[in-house]
């Protein structure tokens, strides 16, 4: 049985988690910003923006992730010959990206709305009555209270995207966290437990402080009443 | 802009016609500024509302009464559309109150609202609470709206608090910092819905006197409160409300001496008699 040093000093297992990390902090971006974007439908005026947002929020949220990444690649990639680049795995890197943005998107809109339900409804109607127009409330009173009631599930959101950063790369991306687990296993079958254990131990790693901070920034951040 | 409205009742005119000229002093009314005409509201099957009607004049202080659930803050909350009415006409300045979007926002910012519950945005400091309208509703530049800012805090006595956040302050400090928020607008009238209801006792007082201090400067104001001592000393006239009607539109001293309706001797029995 082959030791968890030689493991690592043979395999490029940072190099893999490096990419996952990539993939894991362009998903929270753009998953972030189409989540705020969909929160602001989901509470605006407009009906039938509303409706949209509510269809787009619950067909993501129900659709499981893999399914997600294979009609991305059929239909956008293979169907319609849609490329982000001409890079194979850049390509894959940005379809990945784009599959997790949507997938969490819709975790995102959901978490920071159980965020705008611990704000107050006398705080919207102080700013309507100020003459603060529905963007103005939404952006200036009512999402920055939201968002900071909303680290804690919006920090589960973000480790289950880590998470989940593996399943997309594995439908996607070829240099990364899971599939490099495959070859490793493959050539050290009798190191199964020790190959395993670093995955474990590596996510753990990230995780951990993913929490660590999520805790802290919430009771920093909480909104005293 | 005018005496203080605490007068004997010798001096005053025996009318009812309380309207035109307020009954308490010489204090000059302007002209027609709030109009309510035949506005009803219904929530469901409950008709809350039956053809009010209210005419407000610029400078008028009116004290808004009425038994629990008679329909007193609804009133107040149709004046700046924080609830729709279902017939009826609200005019503000000859303005009907439009229905939405950027007339309505244009039409709320000359009606201040102060609520039972303060309502100061709990993520900003005092400065910015007061601050965060002008700026970005009247694009304020933004040394100025904090220079008028602070100047508010301190006209009602809530100095050397602005970089404070509304938990750290006492409720009727918040209340006040309430008031300031909606001065900042330069509203022509102002609404309250019993600012000092939730409040300690020890505290009513320093929200009245700078609700006291502002009807002398001639801001118009319309007040649901339960403070009787205010309602008699600063109103110019009293309304009272029951079951969704106005049912007296009177003079304080009219009003507290010779009620005509038995709803209005009954709420007085219930509130001053003991
Ligand atoms: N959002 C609502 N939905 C349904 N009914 C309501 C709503 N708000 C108020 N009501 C009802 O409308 C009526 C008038 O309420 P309103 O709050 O205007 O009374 P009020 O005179 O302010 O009473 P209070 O002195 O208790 O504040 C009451 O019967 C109340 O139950
Ligand atoms: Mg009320």
């Amino acid at each position: 049985m082959r030791s968890i040093g030689y493991l690592l000093t043979h395999y490029d297992v940072l190099g893999a988690f490096g990419v996952n990390l990539q993939l894991t902090a362009w998903s929270v971006l753009f998953s972030l910003v189409l989540g705020i974007i969909l929160v602001l439908l989901r509470i605006c005026p407009v009906r039938s923006l509303r409706l949209f947002a509510t269809g787009f929020v619950n067909l993501f949220q129900n659709l499981p992730l893999t399914i997600v990444m294979v009609f991305l690649l059929l239909g956008a990639f293979v169907q319609l010959r849609f490329q982000f680049s001409s890079n194979f795995s850049t390509n894959f890197f940005w379809f990945a990206v784009t599959g997790l943005s949507l997938y969490t998107s819709a975790f995102v809109c959901e978490s920071i709305r159980s965020g705008i339900n611990t704000v107050p409804l006398g705080q919207a109607e102080a700013a309507r009555s100020l003459g603060l127009g529905f963007f103005q409330s939404a952006t200036l009173v009512i999402l920055p209270q939201a968002v900071r009631g909303s680290v804690a599930p919006l920090g589960n959101t973000l480790i289950a995207l880590l998470k989940n950063s593996t399943v997309a790369s594995a439908a996607a991306v070829s240099t990364e966290t899971s599939s490099l687990m495959n070859t490793m296993i493959q050539y050290n079958a009798s190191s199964i437990v020790s190959v395993f254990l670093i995955f474990a131990l590596g996510y753990v790693i990230l995780i951990i402080p993913i929490g660590l901070l999520t805790t802290w920034l919430s009771n920093k951040l909480a909104v005293r009443r | 802009m005018t005496d203080s409205p605490r007068t004997s009742s010798a001096n005053m005119p025996q009318t009812g016609s309380t309207t035109v000229q307020s009954a308490t002093t010489k204090k000059k009314l302007g002209p027609v500024l709030v109009q309510l005409q035949h506005v009803n509201k219904w929530y469901g099957d409950l008709h809350v509302l039956k053809d009010v009607n209210l005419t407000v004049r610029k400078g008028e202080v009116v004290v808004m009464l009425g038994p629990s659930g008679s329909g007193k803050s609804t009133t107040c909350r149709t004046i700046n559309r924080l609830e729709r009415i279902d017939s009826g006409t609200i005019l503000i300045d000859g303005k009907k109150l439009p229905q939405e979007g950027k007339a309505l926002q244009k039409l709320r910012q000359s009606v201040g609202m102060v609520f039972q519950s303060y309502n100061l945005f709990a993520h900003l400091t005092i400065l910015d609470n007061v601050t965060l309208a002008p700026r970005h509703v009247l694009h304020m530049p933004k040394d100025q709206a904090q220079k008028e800012a602070l100047e508010l805090l301190h006209r009602v006595g809530v100095d050397g608090q602005a970089q404070k956040y509304p938990a750290q302050l006492s409720g009727g400090q918040q209340q006040r910092v309430a008031i300031a928020r909606a001065l900042a607008m330069h509203p022509q009238v102002m609404l309250f819905d019993e600012p000092t209801s939730a409040l300690d006792p020890e505290m009513v007082g320093e929200v009245l006197n700078v609700m006291t201090d502002l009807a002398h400067q001639g801001m118009t104001m319309i007040c649901v409160t339960h403070e009787m001592g205010f309602a008699r000393h600063v109103a110019d006239r009293i309304v009272f409300m029951a079951d969704g009607r106005v049912l007296e539109s009177e003079s304080p001293e009219e009003f507290f001496e010779h009620p005509k309706t038995e709803r209005a001797r009954e709420f007085q029995s219930k509130i001053l008699g003991h």
